[in-house]
This record gives structure tokens, C-alpha cells and sequence, in this order.
């Protein structure tokens, strides 16, 4: 088949393999992009409409419930608003448990998406299913790395998913220091796992296509930025409070997608993995700098598919770095905080980046200390705009060489490369091809 | 042959298929006891009918609910799994708000007009309500809590293959946390949903410092209005005890108390 002649009709009703329901559509007419549509089909929780009413302490709790794989990024992102709201200072204590807690859920959401989600369309299978058989060890290996970061959430946190131990001010119930040198011996003990796993990754074909972007993260002057820092933008190096946050997300509705689309300098932006790294390089631990080298992620790297690159990158650097926080708190030790608290009236805003990229939280308290106003602008969905842009970008280059088939590999490939969590978007993809 | 399971996710944050999937140490072998031939989140593949559904998620508009109709009936079994899909969740307190002032709030006024009159934004935005999978269907199985518990998954899968009918025991969380010798949470000037509450949690969110807030729903044969009078007797306004009461359990309490 020639390129004149290829008429491709995607029509992809939610894509396997990511959080949430989204679809991509892409018509093409003798060789001619005429459509190319991500849409997020997920339906919508109101979650910034019934928050009304809520009680400061309640709020954290129950925005976790966003999304189940991100809850504890949105608990700690919600978490920093409320007290941004309510004039609450935490210790250096609380600080450093924070990040640990966070740095828990990076590794558990990396290792599933690399091994569970992405890894299948580089070997050609349609899940981790047939993986079982014929690589039970690397399904054994993926399973043990999960449940050493779903263990690590659950020691400072209390359970895997909305975990419940820690909450405005402090920790209700803080871990004991066994429970934390346990996890940090068997971290240790994990580190042989990580480099079979950045072997495995160097052995992946990752498809070379780019499309320049604009990279947005937080930054933070003395480490690389996960739980704390300014917005920062790769296109004018500029970088801003986290309280004018919606100067950067200038968010816009579009008809074929239940989330809310962003921009910033241009027409879209990338936020994850790759954007952080990309922004924040020389603060990556040393090991992980190393990492990216072996896998061949030099930056700036433009190429969307990389994302799951960058993801063993932070891999690395989240257990190098874990590992060093759990000996400052084993050789510290931790002490019993108060954390009452009296709701006042105020407002705040919050930010912390998840593993799929920046995540802003802001709520409004009225007098009697409820909850009169709330917002949250999640990764996703300012992924999404950048993701359909890379499609426009893609699908040309791509029709002449490829097959309807691979086209639409490719676009699934590409969506999944973000990791994209639709639920907190609200859900995502569909790809048609109209013949 | 193996029974056919899958899983299907609505409204939800999906973190109960992510529960599945941390069953990291009984998940190979359920794989020997099951096919699993649709799971979004984690495969591609697709069946034309199940021995056993799972659903998750609470279903809110009339393309979820032609989806959720199709999936029973093409499964033996059906499941709801977690408390979005049992109770609603915290998204059915928006029940108690205009859908047209849930879209205000959430998008702005402008969008909001935008999206209740072109054409082009229906179906995808027609919100009607908050509702539990039984409301549209029928329900053999409920796997309670936000998120489930695992243990209770593994125990239902492993009834089912053998063919004995799961047993999930009535008792209240306060039932639990007693065998779990923990300090009422009354007794810390707190006050609790324990009493009133499913159990088979093991009133993990008080062992871990917290109290019970009902995610696994009402109990039956509760006695709510003793435990309304004692919540009124620690302090609480009638305001203050509605709101704890909807807080996980909205669309099961407005929907049971009104049918009465």
C-alpha cells in the first residue's frame, strides 16, 4: 500500500494498560491526517464540589481517594495546602517522613508501570500475563520490587493504598525504628533487582521520535525536587511560587475530554518523570546520573517514549536516596509530635510532584474552619493536551512506514509512555481508524 | 477448565484493581486457579463472557449504566468490588448538590453552560447521580471497604473455584477492634463510626491512630439512633453527625432511609 492510498480509520475505546478510561481516535485519508483525538471518557466525581463542608483534617483523607495509585501524592499535596491554609509549620521530622512516604509511592508506581504496563509492547505481548511463562523470573522480579515499595508505603503509612497514619501536623502513629531497618535492609538488599531491571530496560527498542516541548517540574535550590520547590519551566528558566500556580496551568474544556486541558509559554506542556529529569538532572543521586547514562538518556531528550526511561532513572535515585533518609532516621530516631490542631479560616495551596508530574492542591476555609472552596490540577491532565500534540506531530512521520496495526501500537505505546492516570484526570483512550 | 475472571472499572480511583494486584504473594497462584481474561489496567486482552465479574466504581451516567448492564449479562457471577461500587464512596455526597452546581464548581460557570448545551459534550458529560452497582443490577457478592481488603478477595476467588459459597460475617468494625486490643477511640476524645460500621477490616484505621469513618457501609441491623444519641452526648451537633454519616456512606444512607 502505497502512502496515497492509506485511509486508516482509529477508533481505540479505552486503551488498556493505563489508570482511567481514555480513547484515541485518528482518521486518516489517502495519506492525509485529518483527525487526530485523545479523549478522557471518565466520568466526573465532583471531588472539588463535595469537599464542601469538610473539616481540614477530613480533606487529605479523602481527595487520597482521587486516585489509588497516586493517593499518597495527593494526600501530601493536599496535606501541604491545607496547612498552607491553616498557618501550620511542620518539623523537620514530619519533612523528612513526608518525603519518604512520597519517595515509597515513586518507586511502587514506577516499577508498575515499567514492568506491568510498559514492558509488554517492547517484547510483543499483550500484558505481563504470557510473561509468566515464558520470563517467570522477571515477573517474579517485578513482583518482588512491588511489594518491597507497597511494604515501604505501608511502614510509614500504615496500609499500601490510602494510608491513614499521618495527617495534618505529624503522624498519628509513627513507624517504629525496626519496622524502618527492616525495609532499609531489604531496600538494600533489592539493589542487584534494580540493575537486572536497567539491564532489561537497555535491551528495549525505544522508538526515536521527538517533538521539542515545554518541560514543567518543581525545583528546589539544595535537592532534586519531589516534595518541596518552585514551579519551574524549561522554556524561560522562570520560576514561580506554587500560589500563582495558575498562571502556569491556564486550563481551557475541550468537547471530546472529561478533563481539562493546560498551557503555558506554548501550546502545551509535559510534566513526569522525563520532565523532571530533564529539568533537574545534576541533582539526581550520582547512581542514578550513571544510570541514565547506560540507558542513553542524555539531556534535554524530546522523545516522549523515553518517559519510561526516565522512570528507572528515578528508580534508582528514589532507593539511593530512601535508603539515606531511613539512616538519618534510624540514627536520629523519632519523637512523639502534637498534632492538634483548631481549624481557622484561610487559604493555601500546595504542590508536590507525583510520579506522573507536578500536582496542585488549594482549598479555601471559611469561619467556622470548613471547607468553602477547593481545587486540584493533576498531572494528567496537563499531560493531555501535550500527548494529542505529540499524536499530530507523530502520526505523519509515522503513516508512511507503518501498517494500521503499528500505527496504532504506536499511539498506544505513546500514551502509555506518559502514564497516564485518568481517574485523578477524571478517565482516557480510544483510537478509530474510519475506514 | 479455569473460571473466566475479569474486571471492570466505572467511577473510581482504581485502586482496588491495584489491590488485586498487590495480592503480590498469592497473585501467581491465583493465576493457577483462574483465567483472568479482561483486566484493563493491567492487559490487552478481551472475552466475549466471564464465569466471574468484578466491577469497581460507582456508575454515574446512562453510557455507564448500558456498559454495566451488558457486563452482567454476559457473567455467571457478579461482584462489587469496593466501596465505590457497594456505596457509592465519597463522590455520592455530591448527590446533595445540583448537578448543574457540580459542574459550576468543578469547571466554572462558563464552561459549565457550555458543557449542559452543545451536543458535542453529551454523553460524555450527562452526570445524572452517584449510584452502587445494585441499584442497576444485581449483585451476588459484595467486597466491601476503600480500598478492599485483600485478604477478603483471595478468600472469595478461592470459594468460588471450589464451589462453597464465601462467608463475610456481619460483625461491626467495634466488634474487631476490641479483638484487636485497641484503645476506643472514644475514650481518646475522638469519636467513632465503628459501631455502626461492616467489619472484616479489622478496624485497621484505628490500630493505625485514626478512628473508623464507615467506608465499608451500614450494618443492617445497626442501631443508628443509639449511636446518633451517643455521638449528641460527646458533642456532636445533628449537623455534625449527618456530615460524619456521609461521609463514605451517602448514597446508602439517602437511598435506604428514603425508599423506607
Amino acid at each position: 500500500m502505497t502512502i496515497e492510498t492509506k485511509t486508516y480509520n482509529i477508533d481505540l475505546h479505552h486503551v488498556t494498560r493505563v489508570e482511567g478510561h481514555g480513547n484515541i481516535r485518528i482518521n486518516t485519508r489517502q495519506g492525509v491526517v485529518e483527525e487526530v483525538k485523545l479523549s478522557i471518557v471518565e466520568a466526573n466525581r465532583f471531588f472539588e464540589s463535595f469537599t464542601r463542608g469538610m473539616s481540614p483534617q477530613e480533606i487529605p483523607w479523602v481527595v487520597g481517594r482521587i486516585c489509588g495509585i497516586c493517593c499518597v501524592g495527593h494526600q501530601l499535596s493536599a496535606t501541604k495546602a491545607v496547612e498552607a491554609a491553616q498557618g501550620i509549620r511542620v518539623s523537620p521530622q514530619t519533612v523528612l517522613l513526608r518525603k519518604m512516604l512520597n519517595q515509597s509511592q515513586f518507586l511502587q508506581s514506577h516499577v508498575l508501570h515499567v514492568y506491568f504496563l510498559a514492558v509488554p509492547d517492547f517484547v510483543g505481548t499483550p500484558s505481563v500475563m504470557p510473561l509468566i511463562k515464558t520470563h517467570p523470573d522477571v515477573v517474579k522480579r517485578a513482583l518482588r520490587l512491588k511489594k518491597l515499595a507497597n511494604d515501604y508505603t505501608a511502614v510509614l503509612g500504615g496500609r499500601t493504598l490510602h494510608p491513614m497514619s499521618h495527617t495534618l501536623k505529624g503522624w498519628r502513629r509513627l513507624p517504629t525504628l525496626d519496622a524502618i531497618a527492616q525495609i532499609h535492609d531489604r531496600l538494600l538488599a533489592a539493589v542487584p533487582d534494580l540493575l537486572e531491571t536497567v539491564a532489561i530496560i537497555k535491551t528495549l527498542k525505544i522508538p526515536p521520535y521527538q517533538r521539542e516541548t515545554e518541560f514543567v517540574s518543581l525545583k528546589h535550590p539544595d535537592e532534586y525536587a519531589l516534595y518541596d520547590g518552585d514551579i519551574f519551566s524549561s522554556d524561560t528558566q522562570e520560576r514561580v511560587a506554587v500560589r500563582d500556580y495558575l498562571r502556569v496551568t491556564n486550563e481551557f474544556t475541550v468537547p471530546h475530554c472529561t478533563t481539562r486541558w493546560s498551557r503555558w509559554h506554548r501550546d502545551a506542556y509535559a510534566v513526569g518523570a522525563l520532565a523532571r529529569v530533564n529539568n533537574n538532572f545534576h541533582q539526581l543521586h550520582p547512581q542514578a546520573q550513571e544510570v541514565a547514562q547506560v540507558l542513553g538518556l542524555k539531556v534535554p531528550c524530546f522523545n516522549p517514549y523515553m518517559n519510561t526511561v526516565a522512570q528507572v532513572v528515578e528508580i534508582v535515585h528514589c532507593t539511593y536516596d530512601s535508603l539515606a533518609m531511613m539512616e538519618t532516621v534510624l540514627n536520629g530516631g523519632l519523637r512523639e509530635e502534637d498534632i492538634q490542631h483548631t481549624p481557622v479560616a484561610g487559604r493555601g495551596c500546595g504542590a508536590v510532584e507525583v510520579p506522573r508530574g507536578i500536582l496542585f492542591h488549594e482549598y479555601a476555609f471559611d469561619e467556622s474552619g470548613r471547607c468553602c472552596d477547593a481545587n486540584a490540577i493533576i498531572p494528567t491532565s496537563q499531560n493531555i493536551n501535550n500527548i494529542e500534540q505529540d499524536m499530530k506531530a507523530f502520526v505523519p512521520q509515522m503513516l508512511p512506514s507503518m501498517s494500521q496495526e503499528a500505527l496504532t501500537l504506536h499511539m498506544e505505546m505513546l500514551l502509555r509512555a506518559y502514564d497516564p492516570c485518568i481517574s485523578c484526570s477524571v478517565h482516557m483512550l480510544d483510537i478509530q481508524f474510519t475506514t | 477448565m479455569k473460571p473466566k475472571v475479569a474486571f471492570f472499572d466505572f467511577a473510581s480511583c482504581e485502586g482496588c484493581q491495584l489491590a488485586v494486584l498487590n495480592c503480590e504473594d498469592a497473585f501467581l497462584d491465583i493465576l493457577n486457579l483462574v483465567d483472568i481474561v479482561e483486566f484493563r489496567e493491567a492487559m490487552s486482552e478481551t472475552a466475549p463472557r466471564f464465569d466471574v465479574a468484578f466491577i469497581e466504581g460507582s456508575i454515574h451516567r446512562e453510557i455507564d449504566v448500558q456498559r454495566l448492564q451488558g457486563i452482567r449479562a454476559r457473567s455467571s457471577v457478579l461482584v462489587a468490588m469496593g466501596a465505590c461500587a457497594c456505596i457509592g464512596n465519597v463522590q455520592a455526597r455530591s448527590n446533595f448538590i445540583a448537578p448543574a452546581e457540580n459542574f459550576k464548581r468543578v469547571y466554572g460557570e462558563a464552561d459549565r453552560n457550555l458543557v449542559q448545551s452543545d451536543p458535542e459534550f453529551w454523553p460524555l458529560w450527562a452526570h445524572t447521580r452517584v449510584r452502587a452497582v445494585k441499584e442497576i443490577v444485581s449483585v451476588d457478592y459484595e467486597l466491601r471497604g476503600c480500598p478492599i481488603v485483600p485478604e477478603e478477595f483471595v478468600h472469595l476467588v478461592k470459594a468460588l473455584v471450589v464451589g462453597s459459597i464465601p462467608s463475610f460475617p456481619a460483625n461491626a468494625v467495634c466488634v474487631e477492634c476490641k479483638m484487636a486490643e485497641n484503645e476506643c477511640v472514644f475514650d481518646q476524645g475522638e469519636t467513632c463510626m465503628g459501631q455502626v460500621t461492616y467489619g472484616g477490616c479489622k478496624a485497621i484505621c484505628v490500630t493505625h491512630g485514626y478512628r473508623c469513618d464507615g467506608c465499608r457501609g451500614f450494618l443492617p441491623q445497626a442501631n443508628r439512633v443509639a449511636h446518633q444519641a451517643v455521638l449528641r452526648e460527646k458533642g456532636l451537633s445533628d449537623a455534625q453527625i449527618e456530615h460524619r454519616y456521609r461521609l463514605f456512606c451517602s448514597a446508602q444512607f439517602v437511598g435506604r432511609e428514603n425508599r423506607r
